[in-house]
């Protein structure tokens, strides 16, 4: 991966209030273009609704951010074209089939028919998925729905690719697959901001950030974290970030 | 435009992939139709009607065979005793009552004028109306009939009878059917439109695509229109399939221009679909959006002059129609269809719908957000 040096993603003093809950508490950091960013926390550390106010789902409560190149208070249809996004919640259409997925999103980003028709056969053949063409994605396994959400969120070769959760509940080889994909991405300049809450996909990041009651307590690349906390593995920095005092369940 | 198209072809599929879909779409309104178009009518016969004959003269046996011989009563009880009748009436048995007193024909003869006692049962007010014009109808008949036959019979020029002739228009042989169903047409179309328009967003909310699309680049305009047209082309084969049966079932031939039919069926369900799109954007579940869309259906329907005319309401309430687009199509629809009305006389209803279409997707399209707050 060359890193250029680039930021591509900036955030500063990026604040969001639900009435008086304080979800993301005056965040800051940078992330570099053609980065694969991990983006860590526990269930309810403020990963999400951080990334939602990333890609143009919600309004900040104050703050400055930059993304793609944008500001995301003023030109958030600027960002939207140049941004993939792959929700937690799976969002492709069960009752259609892979291809007429594939074509809506395409199509809802505007790309032509031709290119579309291209993309679609070469998504298609890289997932292997020429099989579950005509099937309905009801029908077919969650961890080719989760790659195959993954391929979509990129049809328009974004910028940067959000992906939150993008794991959760598939097998280990799924995931494996998965990064596999993830990296593919990187490899062709996509910048990718992924929140995961699996501490061993954290070591595939180049950088990581680590968010405790919606603020980011470290970030860091993996090697320096681990030795920063005197930790093993990146589950032992987590354990410690999370719960400093050791001992509270 | 392409994304618009994307959109349209999205929600054909999934329309079309739903097999519980096209019969709810075709056969539901076509049965609503054919049942409610002979059910829905103010038309009363076969009325039971207890008859207490003190008389018991030759006038009074031919006031009864008048109220035989027409199709309205069905003389169910004779008696002499009120009592009787009175159990009857509160049983449910009886509709009405007709008390010829004592000595019926001897006034009708010597006074010139009698009584006659008639009760009905005014629960439903609408019906009581009705049968009270049915019976006088026949009492009249009969009272020209004596005065003929024995009163006059010397004497008839100088009966001075303030005749009235009177024709139907439009509906000449005031065929009920021919008058409810264009208008239960409307109430169809509006139906299916009005629920699938309310449902289609909120659905997408609940599935979680919504998300997925609000992080494109996509217009607002353009996912409203894309929305709306699925269920406008929709609507307008509901709108065929209505017309087709009036013609075919219930011989009901169209004295207007068809075009001008569709015409206002297009601007009308544009205004309808963006009302159910506005409220598909408000609410967080289809549930709630049910139970919005049939809040409005309920007034919009009752209101709308399609089963007791607009005239009829009070002042206010005839204001709030005002703001019925169902109203405006039910009124459109008879015009056309049973007036010939042209593109003139129609233009009120027109430019007031066309207002409140722009209006809707005006503000269904602001009320969609890509960005929650």
């Amino acid at each position: 991966m060359k890193l250029t040096g680039e930021n591509i993603i900036e955030v500063e003093n990026l604040v969001k209030r639900f009435g008086s809950f304080t979800a993301v508490d005056n965040i800051s950091f940078q992330v570099k273009k053609g980065e694969v960013f991990g983006f860590l926390g526990a269930n309810g550390a403020g990963k999400t609704t951080a990334i939602k106010m990333l890609i143009g789902l919600w309004s900040p409560t104050s703050g400055k951010a930059n993304v793609a190149g944008f500001n995301l208070f003023t030109e958030a249809e600027q960002i939207r074209k140049n941004i993939g996004y792959m929700a937690q919640r799976f969002s492709l259409y069960e009752d259609l089939t892979v291809i007429e997925n594939i074509q809506f999103y395409g199509g809802i980003y505007g790309l032509r028919k031709n290119i579309l028709k291209e993309r679609a056969e070469e998504l298609i053949s890289e997932l292997g998925m020429e099989s579950f063409r005509k099937e309905l994605i009801k029908n077919i396994p969650l961890g080719w729905k989760q790659k195959l959400a993954l391929s979509v969120a990129m049809i328009h070769k974004p910028k940067i690719v959000f992906l939150d959760e993008p794991t959760s509940g598939v097998d280990p080889i799924t995931r494996r697959q998965f990064w596999d994909l993830i990296y593919n991405a990187a490899e062709k300049g996509t910048t990718v901001f992924v929140t995961t809450h699996y501490m061993d996909e954290s070591e595939y990041c180049d950088r990581v950030s680590i968010m405790v009651d919606g603020r980011i307590e470290a970030l860091d690349t993996p090697t320096q974290l681990k030795k920063q906390f005197n930790a093993e593995s990146m589950d032992e920095v987590f354990l410690k970030l999370a719960r400093p005092t050791g001992i509270q369940i | 435009m392409r994304t618009i198209i994307v959109i349209i072809r999205k929600e054909f599929l999934q329309i079309f992939r739903n097999r519980a879909m096209l019969p709810q779409i075709i056969m539901m309104p076509l049965i609503q139709l054919l049942i409610l178009s002979n059910a829905a009518t103010f038309e009363i016969r076969h009325l039971n009607m207890h008859v207490i004959d003190q008389d018991q003269s030759q006038a009074s046996r031919q006031l009864i065979g008048k109220f035989k011989a027409s199709n309205y009563f069905e003389l169910s009880d004779f008696s002499f005793d009120e009592k009787h009748a009175d159990e009857d009436i509160m049983q449910g048995k009886d509709r009405c009552i007709m008390m010829i007193p004592k000595g019926f024909e001897h006034d009708l003869m010597k006074e010139q004028h009698t009584k006659l006692l008639l009760n009905i049962n005014a629960i439903d007010g609408a019906a009581a109306a009705v049968i009270n014009t049915y019976a006088l109808n026949i009492i009249q008949s009969f009272n020209q009939q004596i005065d003929a036959q024995w009163i006059n019979q010397q004497q008839f020029d100088q009966q001075k009878i303030l005749n009235t002739p009177y024709s139907f228009w439009y509906n000449p042989y005031m065929n009920y059917k021919t008058f409810m169903v264009p208008g239960l047409i409307v109430m169809l179309l509006t139906m299916v439109g009005m629920f699938m328009s309310a449902q289609n967003i909120v659905r997408e909310k609940e599935i979680g695509t919504i998300e997925q699309i609000n992080v494109t680049p996509i217009k607002k305009a353009h996912f409203i229109i894309g929305k709306q047209v699925p269920f406008l082309i929709i609507g307008l084969v509901q709108l065929t399939i209505g017309l087709l049966v009036a013609r075919w079932v219930f011989s009901i031939h169209i004295l207007g221009s068809v075009p001008l039919i569709y015409l206002f069926a297009t601007v009308y369900l544009i205004t309808l679909l963006g009302f159910g799109l506005l409220i598909s954007t408000m609410v967080d579940t289809q549930q709630q959006a049910m139970f919005l869309a049939w809040f409005f259906m309920v007034i919009f329907i009752l209101m709308s002059g399609l089963f007791t005319p607009i005239e009829a309401m009070p002042q206010w309430a005839q204001g709030i129609t005002k703001f019925n687009p169902i109203a405006y199509f039910v009124a459109v629809m008879r015009m056309v269809v049973l007036k010939g009305s042209s593109l003139k006389d129609i233009l009120p209803q027109l430019t007031a719908i066309s207002i409140g279409g722009l209006v809707m997707c005006s503000l269904a399209t602001l009320r969609y957000r890509k960005r929650a707050g």
